[in-house]
């Protein structure tokens, strides 16, 4: 109730009195973050938009995000991000021991955490740049169709198979159009290694090899071309052989990684959203360490000091914390749900 | 400047010595909760992969019904958990990490309740009209699958 409650002796306009007990800075920290936190609303529930649209056909994260550094051709889902999560909480933690050793004027361990929580957040950037790495490579590419759904092959033990595995090596190739010999002066994409000929035909020639599609697999509906023993339930459903084939003759494009325009794991949508909502928060992140280091070198000069406040440490502190606040969302909301 | 800190977490059952023990109380709580995730999200028990109840049929009792018991209804118990989780995890990161605790109730409310109204209406809207956008693939006829 003490909010409500002032005083008319002081200057009300010239930053007299503090509204709700909290110094002006503090305060449009907190609103700005308020925006900030309703604009990654706006994103997530787009995306979550499009997931309710694609509920049957949306890429599964388990199979998208299973790298680790080191330990190349393992499947280990979500201990990556589980690790980026730690990495972030961790430097959440060093954040506010800046704070709190702030409030006791301790300038050199203001400092330290300081220091420790710049070195966090980078660690942090650079991890998602090996996950944006991984995404935009890809690992085993598919087939875009026709009508723009997205096709991968499978073994006989239903595992993935790669497309790269898959293509034989035609006499007759396309060369790249480049700028130098069209009128003009276009150019074209870099050509995907394997064209969808060779992909077609070595898919001919290897009987062991089956087409997933994007749909999830329900046991209830018994559907024509569904592979008899492979399917699991609610996961992407696998065609027979002859079916398969049917289905390449739609083939278009061969997809490798992922691009803003068509990606490997399924749905456009899916890698648009990743691009754009990771992104965002990276760029938060990064913005993130940029005014930390601005902090620190204060605090080294003894700006704080000689003010006899360390409260900038402690709004900056806000901006850190709600990047980590975010990312505990992204984190549900992409990788976990 | 006096900087008084709350030191209890859990209703006042769970008090700590210093601001600084609490931080690390913290940091351990939202670690255990992370873990939790991380292993129910590598082993998806079956039992926690199809919705507790279905959805009831018929009249208006049925749909109110189903509409105060959506989470259950709708959501499979998995991403329920995944949910509260995250949501529980938000909280001590702003209690404690930002200090909300120790904020007037005034500026509290000013910017959670404002969060949590907004962001509730864009959610409901955003993922109703994405379910009605799903039904119409699947029910009419739209071919997207070629």
């Amino acid at each position: 109730m003490g909010a409500t409650v002032t005083t008319t002796e002081e200057k009300i306009w010239d930053g007299g009195n503090e509204p709700m007990g909290a110094s002006y800075g503090k305060m449009m920290m907190w609103f700005f973050i308020l925006s900030d936190a309703l604009t990654f609303t706006g994103f997530l529930a787009a995306y979550g938009f499009s997931r309710y649209k694609f509920a049957d056909s949306w890429p599964i994260a388990d199979e998208v995000f299973n790298h680790f550094p080191f330990l190349h051709g393992h499947d280990l889902p979500m201990l990556y991000v589980a690790l980026m999560t730690f990495i972030l909480i961790f430097s959440s933690v060093t954040m506010v021991l800046a704070v709190d050793a702030g409030h006791h004027m301790k300038k050199s361990k203001v400092a330290f955490y300081m220091f420790l929580t710049v070195i966090g957040g980078l660690i942090f950037v650079g991890s998602q740049a090996w996950e944006w790495k991984n995404f935009i490579k890809g690992e085993y590419g598919a087939i875009e169709t026709k009508g723009g759904s997205i096709i991968q092959f499978v073994d006989a033990e239903g595992k993935r198979y790669k497309v790269s595995d898959l293509a034989v090596t035609l006499p007759k190739d396309r060369v790249q159009h480049e700028r130098k010999n069209g009128i003009w002066f276009t150019s074209e994409a870099s050509l995907p290694d394997y064209s969808v000929a060779e992909v077609v035909e070595g898919f001919k020639a290897n009987p062991n090899i089956y087409v997933r599609t994007q749909e999830a697999y329900f046991d209830k509906n018994d559907k024509k071309g569904v592979h008899p023993t492979l399917n699991k339930e609610k996961h992407k459903t696998i065609l027979t052989r002859e079916e398969s084939l049917a289905r390449l003759n739609d083939a278009v494009h061969v997809v490798q990684g992922a691009s803003l325009v068509r990606n490997e794991y399924g749905s456009k949508q899916f890698a648009n959203f990743f691009f754009f909502i990771t992104g965002f928060h990276g760029f938060h992140v990064f913005s993130g360490v940029v005014i930390n280091f601005i902090i620190f070198l204060n605090v080294i000069l003894g700006t704080y000091e000689k003010r006899r406040s360390y409260e900038m440490v402690e709004k900056v502190g806000l901006y850190w914390h709600f990047v980590d606040l975010v990312w505990v969302f992204v984190f549900t909301f992409f990788y976990l749900v | 400047m006096a900087h008084e800190h709350n030191l209890a977490i859990f209703r006042g059952r769970l008090k700590f010595k210093s601001n600084e023990q609490k931080i690390w109380g913290v940091l351990i709580l939202l670690s255990i909760i992370t873990a939790i995730e991380v292993v129910l999200g590598i082993y998806k028990p079956a039992g926690l992969m199809t919705p507790w109840i279905t959805p009831f049929e018929g009249g208006l009792g049925a749909t109110l019904i189903n509409i105060i018991l959506s989470p259950l209804v709708f959501l499979i118990p998995l991403n329920l958990i995944f949910l509260v989780l995250t949501i529980v995890k938000a909280y001590y990161i702003t209690w404690d990490f930002m200090h909300m605790r120790d904020e007037k109730a005034s500026l509290r409310r000013a910017v959670v309740w404002t969060f949590i109204f907004l962001a509730l209406y864009i959610a409901l809207i955003f993922l109703l009209e994405g379910d009605y956008v799903y039904e119409i693939y699947k029910t009419s006829f739209i071919k997207w699958n070629f």
